[in-house]
């Protein structure tokens, strides 16, 4: 099984109402010093196999035509993930073993 | 005169539009979005509502629905298509029509009676009107703020391709359960739209997208004036002139 991530965001110019919320929200928590907050979109697009050049192939040609709109929003990233990080990636831990 | 009505998952205007057209004098006939014929219609309606729940982006995946792969070509060959809300949405995902839809500025659904300006009154859609007509018709979304760059602004400015502007200089009634928020309206647009644009045509006047409902707009005594059936009696005349 293979996997590619696909990280979407708007464009620095379009105005992000949802990002805006949460920077909104923030200092309610007592978190004072995040002066800005920007939401992305993540997509994870798994295969049966290996992720061959054809695959992040057809992942670009996916994130180019559908997973964004080229009008509002730019595709930061499209790559192969291994399959354990990417579930290490998504799985809680423990607060005291996060960095 | 055959008025092709496209209902999608999650369309909810698609009975409104239909009845917009019977009332205007044609036949409405149902699309489906699962076909890839277009029933031999003489135009096309993509009516509001969240077509596959708005999930990824408004309009994203309705865009890639068959009856679009029939559809697109249509409307690139001179089918008049009217695009309403999640239409417009919808429209603006295919290139259609250029810019796109993001979420309104002041992150709240609005529904309200919306003061439009004609500014293009030559479209298929826009023919029953005079330029710089105001007409009061029905907004309500929660995707409304109309983007594109600035290259695209100005081409669509300089051509005459902003079919419908919000009137923002005048006293609208606030809603009484909403007099804060329309403090934050009354001096701006409803949705934070560049250049307060309603709706946009592309370069031929056939396709015609814009963000507020016509077909709720269309008998006396529902909705707040009849200004809307004039885009359904527009496109009757420009089919019968083809």
């Amino acid at each position: 099984m293979g996997i590619v991530v696909v990280d979407v965001m708007l464009k620095s110019e379009i105005l992000d109402p949802q990002g805006q919320a949460v920077a909104g929200a923030l200092p309610r928590l007592g978190f004072n010093q995040f002066t800005d907050v920007r939401q992305g979109k993540r997509f994870v697009l798994t295969v049966e196999g290996e992720v061959t050049d054809q695959v992040l192939a057809a992942a670009r040609e996916a994130a180019a035509t559908m997973l964004s709109n080229p009008v509002i929003e730019d595709v930061v990233s499209v790559r192969a993930v291994s399959p354990a990080a990417e579930a290490q990636a998504v799985t809680s831990q423990p607060a005291e073993s996060r960095a | 005169m055959r008025i092709g009505v496209v209902t999608f998952p999650g369309s909810l205007d698609d009975h409104d539009a239909h009845r917009a057209v019977r009332v205007a004098g044609g036949e409405p006939v149902s699309l489906w979005h699962g076909d890839d014929s277009l029933r031999d219609v003489d135009a096309v309606v993509l009516p509001g509502g969240f077509s596959y729940g708005d999930y990824l982006r408004a309009g994203a995946i309705a865009r890639f629905a068959p009856v679009m792969s029939a559809l697109i070509p249509a409307a690139q060959g001179g089918l008049p298509v009217l695009g309403i809300c999640n239409g417009f949405q919808i429209l603006c995902e295919s290139h259609l029509l250029p810019g796109a839809m993001i979420q309104n500025d002041h992150r709240t659904f609005i529904c309200r009676d919306q003061r439009l300006r004609v500014e293009n009154a030559t479209t298929a859609w826009t023919s029953d009107f005079e330029q710089d007509d105001e007409i009061t018709i029905v907004l309500k979304n929660q995707d409304g703020q109309y983007v594109a760059d600035r290259h695209t602004l100005d081409e669509l400015e300089s051509e005459g391709r902003v079919a419908f502007r919000y009137v923002v200089d005048g006293p609208q009634a606030p809603e009484p359960w909403a007099v804060e928020r329309y403090d934050r309206f009354a001096s701006r647009n409803p949705n934070g739209s560049y250049r307060d644009i309603a709706g946009v045509t592309n370069e031929r006047g056939n396709v015609v997208g814009l963000m507020p409902h016509p077909e709720h707009a269309i008998e006396e005594g529902y909705g707040p004036s009849i200004d809307g059936l004039k885009f359904f009696t527009s496109v009757l005349k420009s089919v019968v002139n083809a």
